[in-house]
């Protein structure tokens, strides 16, 4: 259906077929596609989003980066996550590796489960299976925490696997079909900004490439005035386009990040980041 | 009395009439351009410039062409009616909004911005 709002040739074909998903040729055609784009942009750089697209802007951030504004929350985090839960029981029991510099397998399809699941999905997990409440998935608590978990992580490349399960696969297109499909009163999809446009001025903004754009996530934002987590920028993408935002963590969301880390294979974590 | 309201309604009627013939386009259009210019400037209605730079507009973005010389490159007002009300049927590729169909603009709010568009 509005497969057809797929937004570049180039992009479509190496998945001619949608009944025959190739994830393998779709992360190949993507990478690409932004690579031939912007032939002067080192791959590994498209993961600092607008940075890695404007000159200018890419001085004043690396000027910034001398005293990061994420700084407090990565402290936050830190904290947060090395603090038993009542039951005695913490975080680090919840992952693998303890925790640590596991960010870039993130999310990962659970064949128990039949469903994707993100790095905040599985943070609350944890902590509900250890008695505790759920946090917000859009507020401080949350950003802080992942903010640490990918400074963990920084420099290894995301490495998302997509289990030999029917449904994995399926997800993985529903996601794609998310991410191509365009929606609301402006008829946008998300490529229609951060593919079509990426180093394009919407008003004052620079668009970051879709290529490497959860890399640096969370990020600490000057027009936020502070954090944000994967889900606060997915719908706060979806209220810019005059769209209804999906609830964080819907299984669309979860479904669209599976697909974007996942074409993102090979690119560093950079988390957590900050941008203007 | 009893012609006295029909009489005024005359008396009025003449006078518009009176009116549009001592200056017939000019003072319409004008305020249609400046209604036209309010329109596409504003950012919940067409907000133009998210995408054009256009004269006059503050923090435009890049991702249209800047809107210049617009009625020399479309002499014909019906095509930049066609452009507003729905692009993605000349290009089906185009990032921009589809305002006529999706109800964005008005038919009259969409005529009101081409008449801007062509003092630029
Ligand atoms: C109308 C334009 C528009 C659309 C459509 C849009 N975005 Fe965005 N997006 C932005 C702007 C503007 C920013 C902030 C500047 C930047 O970093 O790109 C942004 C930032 C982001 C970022 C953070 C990138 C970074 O490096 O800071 C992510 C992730 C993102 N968008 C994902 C999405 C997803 C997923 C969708 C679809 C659900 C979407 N966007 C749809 C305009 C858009
Ligand atoms: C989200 C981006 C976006 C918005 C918002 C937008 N446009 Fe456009 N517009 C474009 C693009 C991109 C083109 C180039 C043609 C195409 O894509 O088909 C274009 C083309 C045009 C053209 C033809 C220009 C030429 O030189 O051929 C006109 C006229 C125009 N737009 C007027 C407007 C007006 C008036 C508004 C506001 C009511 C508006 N646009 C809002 C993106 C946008």
């Amino acid at each position: 259906m509005a497969l057809a709002a797929v937004a570049l040739a180039a992009l479509t074909l190496a998945a001619p077929a949608a009944d025959t998903p190739d994830p393998v040729a779709d992360a190949k055609a993507f990478r690409n596609f932004f690579v031939t784009k912007f032939p002067k942009v080192k791959l590994e750089d498209f993961v600092n989003g607008p940075y890695s697209m404007n000159e200018g802007m890419r001085r004043q951030w690396e000027e910034k980066e001398q005293f990061p504004p994420y700084e407090f929350s990565l402290d936050t985090g830190k904290e947060m996550f090395s603090r038993p839960f009542k039951n005695g029981k913490s975080y680090a029991d919840c992952f693998p590796n303890q925790g640590i510099g596991v960010r870039q397998n993130y999310p990962y399809f659970d064949t128990n489960e039949g469903k994707v699941i993100t790095l905040e999905l599985a943070l609350n997990k944890c902590r509900e299976a250890n008695g505790e409440s759920a946090l917000s998935y859009v507020r401080d608590d949350m950003a802080a925490l992942t903010a640490y978990m990918a400074f963990t992580s920084r420099g290894k490349p995301f490495d998302i696997k997509i289990p030999d399960d029917p449904r994995a696969l399926e997800a993985y297109q529903n996601g794609k079909r998310y991410f191509y499909t365009r929606r609301g009163q402006l008829n946008f999809s998300c490529a229609t900004c951060h593919v079509q446009n990426p180093g394009e001025r919407i008003r004052a903004e620079i668009l970051a490439p879709a290529l490497g754009i959860l890399n640096a996530m969370p990020i600490y934002r000057s027009e936020w005035g502070g954090m944000g987590t994967i889900s606060r920028r997915f719908t706060s993408c979806n209220s810019q386009i005059r769209g209804v935002p999906l609830e964080p963590q819907a299984e669309e969301y979860r479904d669209l990040e599976y697909y974007l880390s996942y074409v993102s294979n090979g690119l560093p974590i950079s988390g957590p980041g900050s941008r203007p | 009395m009893t012609d006295h309201f029909p009489r005024t309604l005359f008396r009025t009627l003449a006078l518009t009439l009176v009116i549009g013939a001592a200056a017939p386009f000019p003072a319409a259009r004008a305020q249609s351009v400046s209604e036209g210019q309010r329109l596409a400037f504003d950012r919940g209605k067409g907000n133009c410039l998210t995408c054009h730079e256009i004269k006059g507009g503050d923090l435009p973005g890049t991702i249209g062409p800047v809107l210049r010389d617009i009625k020399s490159k479309y002499p014909d007002r019906n095509d930049l009616v066609a452009i507003l009300t729905d692009e993605t049927r000349r290009n089906p590729q185009t990032v921009m909004p589809p305002f006529g169909r999706n109800r964005i603009l008005t038919e009259q709010e969409i005529n009101a911005i081409v008449d801007f568009l062509q003092t630029l």
